[in-house]
């Protein structure tokens, strides 16, 4: 009861002086503007990147072949499946090239695959069938097509066994994939996949630089990469001819990256806050020098010194929240402005950071309120009274 | 009862020790009216925060009730003063951002009277001093005497056993000094220890009891039908 009474008085000591009031809140403004806005920018930023990594599968290795005089075949890296902890072995072959059919043209992105293109990298079709092994083993002139590709060609995506020609061949439709979100690797729709022997080819390509192998469970990744290396290093007798990449180890630093800009970041704009908590305190104590006969006052007609103190820290607290606050929604505001001029972004301030900067905001304001209430509270009433 | 003994309370102004109060001794009973006369500088108003247990003597022993306030801690101080006695001020002393319902209030906020009950009787005390209609206004919307009466109010809403009154009428024109001197006698009347300091004759002449300081000593105190000395 005494504690809403406290906290009206507050309140109205907060709106009866308003400029000074808002040029207080106003460095909490900046201080949880810059934290909230900082700290999201990298969790959004940290989440577009290791969900893109983790679209491309996270118990994946990656091996790039850049010793191109010995050529490494199908066969030769289909061999390793089933044994030391390997599933299966995903080779791809990516390329450029343009796509015509029903009078329309367009540009599209060449990626050669196998029948495990789909257990080891993944892809969803809206309709069709995926690449097998007869379409790879017979080298068959047929294709997967993007969403993206499909519409620029046809008008829409219902075009199984139509014929798109990439040049100079045709090749039949047998699946369409599902429209995927665009990421900032590039957009997934504009992609034609063929089967790996017919990509290899049209983009005269004998060599395989890049594969994906999967592993049998996570347990094994180490296993699999062990023996990966084993059959390259056989193959190139150079381990500067070839890198295995664990996608893992890849999403491991991004992560700790990330988590040590954000406790960068995070303490340079925690500084701002601290320096509006002292704009906090100073203004206290100006309030309190100017109040002392209002202090003088409820100490003659009963106050005591927890009334006094709760008074003048409440006020200091509504402070410190209300610029929290005003902060955050200004900060979120930013946020939101970024994803709509930037599509494929999705920054929010999360829960916890939000929970975060309040509970500092707050403290803030019992930190630098405690002080000038303390202050306040130990006034003598004879002394505060006759101040004038 | 209020009881003073040996009471001393000494200022240092630079080199100079003033002694405000120098050895007094008063015995106020309850449900006196007592005037405290003297000119200024003669101690009256040290006099007053003493009793009023805002400032606290250097030598000698004051009691309230049987209780020596210089034993209670300040904390009991407080409560002392927020029970048992009402101050009247000559600056009226109001808060000016509260109305005069919310300033009447305030010592029931500190003593935690409900919300019920403080509404009863900051109402009932509002009526006593005649300002039933003037609750929602700011001080600085009320005249001085009104915001006096308003002070009265908040005097008397914790039902004190002692109202001091500082000079009450000393910003006020004589219109007002009569009805607050009326409302003071009244609050007598209905059983309250009264204290108040004066340096108006006049004023003083309307108490039964008048005790008259000069440089920190009594000079004289007489009672009623004594006439003035």
């Amino acid at each position: 009861m005494k504690f809403t009474q406290a906290g009206k008085m507050a309140i109205a000591a907060v709106l009866s002086n308003k400029l000074r009031s808002f040029l207080t809140m106003l460095g909490i403004i900046i201080g949880v503007m810059s934290v909230t806005l900082l700290i999201s920018l990298v969790q959004g930023a940290t989440n577009t990147v290791t969900s893109s990594l983790d679209d491309l599968g996270g118990d994946q290795l990656v091996a790039s072949i850049s010793n191109t005089s010995k050529r490494l075949t199908l066969h030769e890296v289909e061999a390793l499946e089933g044994s030391g902890g390997i599933a299966r072995v995903s080779p791809v072959l990516n390329g450029k090239g343009t796509a015509k059919a029903a009078g329309n043209s367009t540009d599209i992105s060449i990626t050669g695959i196998t029948s495990a293109y789909q257990e080891v990298q993944g892809m969803d079709l809206e309709n069709g069938r995926y690449i097998n092994e007869n379409d790879v083993e017979y080298r068959l002139n047929v294709c997967i097509v993007g969403s993206g590709v499909a519409k620029d060609l046809f008008g829409n995506t219902n075009i199984l066994n139509e014929t798109i020609r990439i040049a100079g061949k045709d090749y039949r439709v047998i699946g369409v994939r599902e429209e995927a979100e665009e990421t900032m690797f590039g957009s997934a729709n504009d992609g034609v996949f063929l089967p790996f022997t017919n990509a290899q080819r049209l983009l005269s390509s004998v060599n395989i630089t890049t594969f994906y192998v999967s592993t049998s469970d996570t347990e094994h990744t180490q296993e699999a990469k062990d023996a990966l290396d084993q059959m390259l290093m056989n193959k190139y007798g150079d381990e500067d001819s070839y890198t295995i990449v664990n996608m893992m180890d890849i999403m491991d630093t991004i992560n700790s990256v990330m988590s040590t800009l954000e406790l960068l970041l995070g303490a340079i704009a925690g500084i701002s806050l601290l320096v509006g908590g002292i704009g906090i305190m100073n203004i206290m104590l100006v309030s309190v020098t100017e109040r002392t006969r209002e202090i003088g006052i409820r100490k003659a007609i009963g106050a005591q010194k927890p009334d006094i103190i709760v008074q003048f820290l409440i006020e200091s607290v509504i402070i410190s929240l209300m610029g929290g606050l005003i902060g955050m929604g200004i900060s979120q505001g930013i946020l939101t402005l970024i994803n709509t001029l930037y599509p494929g972004y999705n920054f929010n301030i999360s829960g916890g950071v939000a929970g975060m900067a309040l509970a500092f905001a707050i403290m803030v304001g019992v930190v630098f309120g405690i002080y000038p209430a303390n202050k306040a509270a130990k006034l003598k009433p004879i002394n505060a009274l006759r101040y004038e | 009862m209020i009881e003073l003994k040996n009471i001393s309370k000494v200022y240092e102004l630079g080199e100079e020790e003033v002694r405000a109060l120098d050895r007094v001794t008063l015995t106020i009973e309850d449900h006196e009216f007592v005037a405290i006369i003297g000119a200024s500088g003669s101690g009256k108003s040290t006099m007053m925060n003493i009793i009023g247990c805002l400032d606290t003597a250097d030598e000698g022993s004051y009691q309230i009730d049987g209780q020596e306030v210089s034993d209670l801690s300040e904390r009991e101080q407080s409560t002392l003063r927020n029970r048992k006695i009402g101050f009247i001020f000559q600056q009226f002393n109001l808060l000016p951002k509260l109305t005069a319902y919310e300033n009447v209030e305030l010592p029931l906020i500190y003593q935690g009277v409900g919300a019920g009950e403080r509404k009863k009787r900051v109402m009932e005390a509002l009526e006593k001093v005649d300002l039933g209609h003037r609750i929602h206004h700011r001080p600085n919307q009320l005249s001085g005497g009104q915001q006096q009466r308003v002070a009265v109010a908040r005097a008397l809403v914790t039902r004190p056993s002692l109202i001091l009154a500082d000079e009450p009428t000393g910003n006020l024109d004589s219109h007002s000094t009569q009805d607050i001197m009326k409302l003071l006698k009244e609050l007598h009347a209905l059983g309250n220890t009264l204290v108040l300091i004066t340096h108006d004759n006049d004023i003083a002449a309307q108490a039964p009891r008048r005790v008259r300081l000069m440089d920190g000593r009594i000079l004289s105190d007489s009672r009623e039908g004594g006439g003035i000395d």
